[in-house]
């Protein structure tokens, strides 16, 4: 068939092809793209001029990008998410996240102790300007306590731990496609400064003050640092070790397993955010409700951890 | 032939073929979308810092989404391109072709992080040239390419402007139907014949006399009049 015949003969599904693209009767569209694309394949096999070529890839190009576009409604995925699908993708990674567990909590809880034993460890591993600092923050006084020093208006420090916390969340993530060295360093670095803090202030007697801030908000904000550490972990472990994946495709599959539980993590710290500063730089919330409050919320995301989405639906 | 196409096979039988963007475009769509999000934040800033340390907050919330969601809300929505890639041309597509989703999305943008380190953009750069298809470390992970789609305001080639001679000549199908490295040989010869002597155009044309059936003007004319029916001119 000559090309002049090809076309006049076309031309009219053709037309009729754009405009459903334009949103015209879409429900013939996939019947429509079939035939654009056996025109298609017809117009290359019998070597019609490259302006007709050009023109038919160009509408099957539009029809591939209308026809395989992935659903971009989440509500209705959001509830199932948190209710089960979150514990269970972390879950699927336990391996790196107890090694991001591992890398932040052993820091963290090994150094307090120590700290108590040995008061100077605190200046070998912080700046004493940094400590300095954190002793003036938990000074005790009249009504709220905790990092006064920075803000007064509970708003100004939620927005300053968004931007702050969960971009740490994202960065300790995404440092993980360097081999996982990024991720790693940012959970330690976090362990570290977090112990060195919290044993250096027990030390110096201003337990008292710390303690009660930090209990319920850090039951959120430290977990979710280790999920987007392990997250990270775990990008990096599929670059290192493969497997018989390609390390292209490995890397791929482990970030599509690793961005619910970045989600997670972000929502998390949000959370901890808004508990950080309404609730624990609250000076009239009691101590003792700040405690259970911080007793009850770790016990809560550990259990939920452990044990949500196990029943599958 | 140094060829940065990649063909994606669809699902339906035929290739379609993506033109991965390089490093310049890229990095100039990157700028563009810079300034917007600094144009936003500097409009919004003082507006919020009116409201006393409640805009602080909000301020700091601005610029986190600023900082990580701005190109992952324009990718999605508006299919691929953020303004500054609508400028270029630009759009972001999955490997095979499809439209991005919220994760590969956020992928992307998490992992921008890691594709500035150590400085400027470094190792982004580095993926990019090493890989075949433009990918940076971002890409990588999330499985998308960046590629040239219609629009945008890189100079296109420009059509063959064609001896004064030539153009008096309608379009001319070929004799015989020829495949596509042929046809493309005939549109490069019609592209740069202007640029050659009449002597070097005659006795490149000379070559394809069997197929024009004429030596010498009129040989070159008529390989003209075909390369303008190639290339769909009227």
């Amino acid at each position: 068939m000559k090309q002049e015949r090809f076309e006049r003969e076309h031309q009219e599904a053709w037309a009729g092809f754009a405009a459903m693209l334009a949103g015209v009767q879409p429900e013939r569209l996939p019947e429509a793209y079939r035939a654009l694309c056996r025109d298609l394949a017809l117009a290359r096999q019998r070597c019609y001029s490259a302006a007709l070529v050009a023109r038919l890839e160009a509408l099957a190009m539009a029809g591939h990008q209308a026809l395989y576009r992935s659903s971009l409604d989440l509500a209705p995925r959001w509830g199932q998410f948190l209710a089960g699908g979150l514990a269970r993708s972390v879950r699927a990674l336990a391996a790196p996240v107890l090694v991001a567990v591992a890398l932040l909590g052993l820091p963290a809880a090994l150094l307090p102790p120590l700290i108590a034993h040995r008061p100077n460890l605190a200046y070998v591993l912080e700046d004493p300007a940094t400590l300095e600092k954190m002793e003036a923050m938990y000074q005790p006084r009249q009504g709220r306590f905790g990092r006064v020093g920075q803000a007064q208006t509970d708003l100004a420090m939620f927005g300053f731990y968004v931007w702050n916390n969960v971009r740490i969340c994202f960065q300790a993530f995404a440092g993980g496609i360097l081999f996982g060295l990024g991720s790693a360093l940012y959970l330690l670095h976090n362990g570290i400064h977090g112990g060195a803090v919290a044993g250096h202030l027990t030390q110096v007697g201003l337990g008292r003050q710390f303690w009660p801030f930090v209990c319920t908000h850090s039951a959120l904000e430290l977990p979710a640092l280790a999920l987007a550490g392990g997250a990270g972990l775990h990008l990096g472990w599929a670059l290192l070790a493969p497997g018989r994946r390609s390390r292209r495709r490995a890397l791929a599959e482990a970030a599509r397993d690793g961005i619910p539980v970045v989600y997670g993590a972000a929502a998390m710290t949000v959370l901890a955010a808004a508990i950080e500063a309404f609730w624990s730089a609250s000076g009239s919330v009691p101590v003792p409700a700040k405690l259970t409050a911080g007793a009850l919320l770790w016990a809560g995301v550990a259990s939920y951890f452990l044990l949500a989405g196990r029943r599958r639906a | 032939m140094i060829d940065t196409r990649w063909a994606v096979e669809t699902p339906e039988g035929v290739e379609l073929e993506l033109i991965p963007a390089g490093p310049v475009p890229r990095a100039l769509a990157w700028a563009a979308d810079a300034g917007i999000r600094t144009a936003v934040y500097l409009a919004l800033a003082p507006q919020l810092l009116r409201l006393g340390r409640v805009g602080i907050g909000l301020m700091l919330v601005v610029l986190f989404l600023l900082e990580w969601f701005y190109p992952v809300l324009f990718e999605v929505l508006g299919r691929g391109r953020t303004p500054g890639k609508r400028l270029l041309g630009l759009t972001v597509l999955r490997a095979d072709g499809a439209p991005v989703g919220w994760s590969r999305s956020t992928v992307r943008s998490l992992l921008m992080f890691a594709d500035f380190l150590p400085f400027g953009f470094a190792a982004g750069l580095a993926a990019m040239l090493l890989g075949s298809r433009g990918q940076r470390l971002g890409d990588l992970a999330a499985g998308t390419l960046v590629v040239h789609l219609e629009g945008g305001i890189l100079p296109r080639p420009a059509a063959p402007a064609g001896g004064a001679a030539a153009a008096e000549r309608p379009p001319q199908p070929p004799p015989v139907p020829l495949t596509a490295p042929e046809q493309r040989a005939i549109m490069a010869f019609a592209e740069r014949a202007p640029a050659l002597t009449p002597e070097r155009a005659q006795e490149l044309a000379d070559l394809l006399e069997p197929l024009t059936g004429a030596a010498g003007a009129e040989g070159a004319a008529r390989l003209q009049a075909m390369a303008r029916h190639l290339r769909g001119l009227p």
